[in-house]
């Protein structure tokens, strides 16, 4: 399963990645596993990514962790938001 | 209902006037500015750094607006939020409601600057004399949703 994983605020600073395309396991379906995936990719992942540091979109709407994520889906991570 | 973002600084008198002359039913107009401020529990605030999630911030902005015009009759708003690098002081944001009354116009105003903390995907960083810092969600502005959200 292909999906695109764009990364904002602390994470996208602290892994020092904006965007990828992603080649995932058909076994992940939802975004905590797709977290989790991600997080064996190394310390600064396994740290970054964990699940109450991070939320996520999936399609451009706000996404819990149960989230079912698709075949060429856009999934955002990032750091809880901070504007106005 | 217009929303704009953007890097370049804007003018508050000639939003509020295009607003104004945008009909001539609207009795009164609210603006909101949100600015730098030169302080924070980190220290000394050198200056800040905003970043969005293009594509998806218009679509949640566009949200909250439809939102607020479904709560109170609107006759129009203009939402404008920086990103880029910012230094104390500078505008940030800058909310405007058209109403017929001044109830509308404040309330509608007040929720959405409120909603856009929850629920607009934009990031804030902090550079102080101690370091950066990116700030997350405050609970006080999550409380702030949870209020709108009971009908007060």
């Amino acid at each position: 399963m292909k999906i695109q994983l764009v990364y904002f605020g602390r994470p996208r600073e602290q892994l020092k990645i904006s965007g990828e395309t992603a080649e995932i396991p058909e076994s992940l379906t939802t975004l905590a596993e797709l977290l989790a995936w991600l997080r064996t990719r190394g310390e600064a992942w396994a740290c970054e990514l964990a699940d109450n540091r991070v939320r996520c979109a999936i399609n451009q709407e706000f996404s819990g962790l149960a989230s079912r994520i698709g075949d060429r889906d856009e999934v955002a991570i990032f750091s809880p938001i901070s504007g106005g | 209902m217009s929303i704009s973002i953007q890097e370049s600084d804007f003018d508050v008198a000639a939003e509020m006037a295009a607003l104004r002359h945008s009909s001539a039913k609207i009795g009164a107009l609210v603006s909101f500015v949100g600015l730098v401020r030169d302080f924070s529990n980190e220290g000394r605030i050198e200056n800040i750094f905003l970043e969005h999630y293009s594509g998806m911030t218009e679509k949640a902005l566009g949200k909250i607006i439809g939102e607020a015009a479904a709560r109170w009759n609107l006759l129009g708003s203009r939402v404008i939020h920086r990103i880029g690098p910012l230094q104390p002081n500078e505008q940030i944001v800058l909310v405007a409601t058209a109403a017929a009354h001044r109830r509308e116009a404040f309330a509608s105003c007040e929720f959405i600057i409120d909603y856009l903390k929850t629920a607009a995907p934009f990031w804030k960083r902090e550079q102080t004399d101690r370091g950066g810092t990116w700030l997350e969600t405050r609970d006080s502005d999550l409380q702030r949703m949870d209020h709108w959200a009971r009908g007060e």
